[in-house]
């Protein structure tokens, strides 16, 4: 089973998504196995008062360990890193989190394209992007960042989204390695984590 | 669409931190790269300037430095940002003060543009402490400092700070402390009577007198770990014993070595307590 084409250099897996990504979120970490060998890092909009509630839900329905990292918290594989409400996330040369509460980008704190761009810099050709679901065009420069880098970039496909903003504005402005279903990113994960022994 | 795709080398960044230390005295050089870069970027961006043309801007133009240390820091704050570390201050951390002192000193480290110095003016007022404390708030950016001494923000910020304000559970409307005044919110100066605002660098400062209760949230993330490190050793001394410490609620100091010094008050909202000297 080689669809995708995957090999085992990968070191990381960065997620972004806003309105209408949450499900498809739940349903591909309900799946992924607790031994994944790669960090996977979401950076999801959400409401900034709400500071629980989230890694909660998520920690329900997921055999993964799920945290809002804490700033120069160290990245570790086998974890799922959620950007905290109200921050910026973004990974830092020496493979640790820093956070931030500059000023907000595309309207959104956290912004997808902070935690795309500076996990694209530090991981370059060794990152998997995906951009799921959203109603506006943060994560699409994000996105450009790691197809520039040589990283492998993944939309979900436009028809399968509830709003599909987001993900076009990504192929719009890059190119996309592949345009996929929810179930269909969840068959490539699964592909990735056969590439390991 | 904010651009954060340019791109600026960190040698270059190196360069300019190393002028603006030798030629100015101001140490960026243990800031954490990545937000310092994207900093770096906005300034080139919004001046139109390349490195080379904003290394001899600050090498030609010594007044140029005030507005650039505006733009490098980072300046976005809210009042009662996070409604429940101030719910703690109110019913825990002050009450705790009191139990020793009926007057205590505080410091705002970092104050930015003062809306936590204002929370916390406002914070004592409701308590009927505000002639019982005395304020020191801290910044090295005079431009912000002053935009904190006049006590005005836009009046569509008020919007996210009122909904703070009523999830701090206050004892009013946050309306009863401003007037409006050509599409600003300009708080009532009677409430900053015992605030005494300083141009201060935390990382070259020198420690310059003891408080009861240090706030410093969201600043030190923008530092390294040496410096994060520094800086929390400089509040060791600013602090009697048994006084306190908030950082922001994203923030740890359990790797620095004085961290064995403080005690967790609180793990949610990050307050410390000093217990050793």
């Amino acid at each position: 089973m080689s669809k995708y084409n995957l090999t085992s250099e990968y070191k990381a897996v960065v997620i972004g998504g806003s309105a209408g990504s949450f499900q498809g979120i739940i349903k591909i970490l309900s799946v992924i196995p607790e031994d994944f060998p790669l960090p996977i890092i979401a950076a999801l909009h959400r409401l900034k008062h709400v500071r629980h509630g989230f890694v909660e839900v998520v920690s329900l329905k997921s055999a993964l360990k799920i945290v809002e990292p804490e700033d120069k918290e160290s990245i570790r594989k086998g974890m799922v890193y959620l950007a905290p409400a109200n921050y910026h996330l973004a990974v830092e040369l020496g493979n640790y989190f820093s956070l931030s509460t500059e000023d907000m980008v595309n309207n959104s704190r956290p912004a997808i394209d902070i935690t795309l761009s500076t996990a694209a810099y530090v991981y370059r050709n060794k990152l998997i992007g995906i951009l799921l679901s959203g109603a506006n065009r943060d994560g699409g420069l994000g996105m450009k960042n790691i197809k520039d880098k040589g990283g492998l970039t993944v939309v979900q496909e436009p028809s399968d989204c509830m709003i599909d903003t987001m993900p076009k504005a990504a192929l719009s402005l890059t190119s996309i390695d592949y345009t996929l279903t929810i179930d269909q990113i969840i068959d490539l994960l699964k592909e990735l984590y056969q590439q390991y022994p | 669409m904010s651009n954060t795709i340019q791109d600026i080398d960190i040698a270059d960044i190196r360069k300019i931190t190393g002028l603006v230390y030798s030629k100015y005295g101001y140490d960026f050089r243990d800031y954490a790269i990545s937000s310092f870069k994207r900093r770096m970027v906005r300034v080139l961006e919004l001046g139109g300037m390349t490195v080379e043309t904003l290394i001899k801007k600050l090498t030609d133009h010594p007044a140029y430095v005030n507005e650039f240390l505006d733009e490098i820091t980072v300046n976005v704050t809210e009042l009662f940002r996070d409604p429940g570390f101030w719910r703690l201050l109110r019913e825990e951390i002050i009450p705790g003060i009191l139990l020793n002192n009926k007057e205590f000193r505080i410091l705002h480290a970092g104050c930015s543009s003062g809306e936590e110095v204002l929370s916390m003016a406002i914070l004592l007022k409701e308590m009927g402490l505000q002639n019982n404390a005395s304020i020191i708030a801290t910044d090295l950016d005079t431009t912000i400092l002053e935009k904190a001494k006049s006590a005005s923000y836009l009046l569509k910020t008020m919007d996210v700070n009122e909904k703070n304000y009523i999830r701090f559970l206050g004892k009013t409307k946050l309306k009863a402390y401003y007037e409006e005044e050509n599409g600003k919110a300009v708080f009532h100066h009677d409430l900053l009577k015992n605030v005494s605002f300083r141009k201060y660098d935390l990382v070259t400062g020198e420690v310059f007198n003891k408080f009861d209760l240090i706030l410093c949230r969201n600043v030190m993330i923008y530092f390294n770990q040496t410096l994060q490190n520094e800086v929390l050793k400089k509040f060791h001394s600013s602090l009697f014993k048994y006084g306190y410490l908030a950082i922001g609620s994203k923030e740890s100091i359990i790797w620095c070595d004085y961290a064995n010094r403080f005690i967790v008050v609180n793990q949610e909202e990050k307050v410390y307590k000093k217990v050793r000297d």
